[in-house]
């Protein structure tokens, strides 16, 4: 469904003695198969909405190659356009217009007659749970409705390839969990490839079949999210000694079965392979060598450990770190 | 035929949320109507002295009004966009297969004929002032004038689209039209500037706008004034819409 080789943008910023060239992606390689629910995940400014944006034709690469629904995205961008739905950032429709008005000149704009339009609208208002809000304007609605009225507009024209990007920044934990039920919809009852950008752990956990991950500019990881974590070596264990006396020998334990262990004044932590298995034997010994535990924490690893695993950074620092790189939102 | 379509969607949404609207529609006319009412009576006494081609004075300024009222009202017909532009609207209609130039020419129907309605209430209130000239004449001075409101409006909204920010784009439109409104001639003639003046606002297109449109509401069509007013004109739009498509166009828009 989208195949994508060698793709690069470069940005032009400032003139004169400032001017500076900032490369958003620099060289991004990806396939997505018919079916599949793909999660771009990566820190903000790693350049995932820029990629986004050449795959939806928005964007002109400055070098590469991609392949959208069959079509080429600078020869053939009119196709491509036809056979694509896209979800953005923003948002779609004017906040001051009648929210059934935007969606059926939206589909218009793709040469639906109006009465397709209309049909198609409203079957997908309801779908979408906004039965009763075809005559609400985008300003008096919820922040989880608008963005359902977002999704509205990119399926309007019934497109095979649906892109969503960052789809549930800014909802409350409520909308978001509603609109990952219409996300997984997408696919199980419209039968649509979907490929959706976030910087969202759970996001990409939840709801993408497999995940890639984008970290300056660049492709790092492409796979399910099981084999992601499963390349992050073990589960965390987290121990906390009653005795500050004795954390030495709770690290010489630990370091047993763990690597690398961590130590500071009453806790140490390491990742060991099978947690499971290897913790019992492990409280065992403790007990043995007279170690009292005030707590103790077993946790799998998770999508941020592997993005650690990556970069050497946690997304958080990274998100810190380049959050001016993508400067076209 | 696609074209068309397309355009006419794009112009039809954009007339709905005017209509929700119509009072935007009378606070741009709200100018040109003060100069009518509180600038023309100054000029009664004087237009006799100006040596053009009449001595009424309303004749002489609602050709001037209208001129300016094609400018500054196209001017700021942009800043609509902006807001557009920040709601997502623009990149959703250019993630459709609809064509870049439609969803610009759309906008500027829009805009003409919000131009139009604003043009015939200044004319018809001219005339209630005082003015006349024949029906040939004003027809073709509207339709100058609807030429010219294009291509500015196809200006404000590359401006627009260009610097992405109210902020910015007001300064500008004030910086380029303070030399505009003094050089062209639209309360006073030229003619009775010093030299160097006359000069300077020789230099200006809209001048022969202006001039062009009293001459065509004094009822001379076959000056020269007329001639290379259409022609600026029609220069203007061609530019205007040009750099308007090419803003839609761009992939960073």
């Amino acid at each position: 469904m989208i195949t994508a080789r060698g793709l690069v943008q470069t940005f032009h910023t400032g003139r004169g003695k400032n001017a500076k060239e900032v490369r958003a992606v620099e060289g991004v390689d990806l396939d997505v198969a018919e079916g599949e629910v793909v999660g771009f995940l990566g820190p903000n400014g790693a350049g995932k909405t820029t990629t986004l944006r050449m795959l939806t034709t928005l964007l002109r690469p400055t070098a590469g190659t991609a392949t959208v629904a069959g079509y080429d995205v600078v020869a053939e961008p009119v196709q491509v356009r036809r056979s694509i739905g896209y979800v953005s950032q923003v948002g779609a429709a004017f906040s001051g217009a009648y929210a059934g008005d935007e969606v059926v000149d939206h589909g218009m704009l793709y040469g639906m007659s109006r009465a397709d339009a209309v049909r198609r609208g409203q079957e997908l208002f309801e779908r979408l749970q906004l039965d009763g809000l075809w005559k609400r304007m985008p300003r008096n609605m919820s922040g989880g409705q608008k963005r359902r009225l977002d999704v509205v507009m990119g399926l309007i024209h019934d497109p095979t390839l649906v892109f969503l990007d960052e789809p549930t920044t800014g909802l409350d934990p409520q909308a978001r969990a509603n609109l990952w039920q219409h996300i997984e919809g997408l696919r199980s009852t419209h039968g649509a490839t979907v490929f959706l950008t976030t910087h969202y752990l759970d996001e990409a956990d939840v709801l993408a079949d497999r995940i890639l991950i984008i970290d300056q500019g660049r492709i790092v990881a492409a796979d399910t999210p099981d084999n992601l974590k499963a390349q992050v070596a073990g589960d965390l264990v987290d121990l906390e000694v009653a005795d500050a006396a004795h954390v030495a020998v709770a690290a010489e334990k630990l370091g047993a079965i763990a690597e690398s262990v961590e130590r500071d004044e009453r806790r140490v932590r390491g990742r060991v392979a099978r947690a499971g298995r290897a913790v019992p034997g492990l409280l065992r010994e403790l007990e043995a060598v007279g170690v009292t535990l005030d707590a103790i924490e077993v946790a799998r690893p998770t999508l941020d450990d592997v993005f650690l695993t990556l970069t050497g950074r946690t997304l958080r620092d990274a998100e810190s770190g380049e959050g001016d790189k993508e400067e076209v939102a | 035929m696609a074209f068309a379509r397309e355009s006419s969607i794009v112009f039809r949404r954009q007339i709905r949320m005017n209509l929700r609207n119509p009072a935007w529609v009378l606070i741009g006319i709200m100018q040109p109507v003060l100069y009518l009412l509180l600038f023309g009576p100054l000029l009664e006494p004087l237009v006799s002295s100006f040596g053009v081609s009449t001595d009424n004075a309303y004749t002489f300024l609602v050709p001037g009004l209208l001129v300016q009222l094609g400018l500054f009202g196209a001017f700021f017909a942009g800043f609509g966009l902006i807001g557009e532009w920040r709601e997502g609207v623009v990149e959703a209609e250019r993630v459709t297969p609809a064509s870049r130039t439609a969803l610009l020419v759309g906008r500027l129907m829009r805009d003409v004929l919000q131009l139009f309605v604003q043009a015939v209430i200044l004319v018809g209130l001219g005339y209630l002032m005082g003015m006349r000239g024949p029906i040939g004449g004003i027809v073709l001075g509207i339709i100058i004038t609807l030429i010219v409101g294009g291509a500015c409006a196809a200006a404000s909204n590359a401006l627009a689209l260009t610097t992405k920010s109210e902020d910015v784009m007001a300064p500008v439109i004030n910086i380029v039209m303070m030399p505009v409104l003094l050089l062209s001639g639209i309360l006073l003639p030229m003619t009775i500037g010093p030299e160097w003046l006359q000069n300077l606002a020789n230099l200006m297109p809209f001048k022969y706008i202006v001039d062009g449109v009293r001459d065509a509401f004094a009822g001379s069509f076959g000056t020269s004034s007329v001639l290379w007013g259409t022609v600026w004109a029609v220069v203007l739009a061609a530019l205007g819409t040009w750099w308007g498509t090419a803003t839609f166009r761009k992939e960073n828009a």
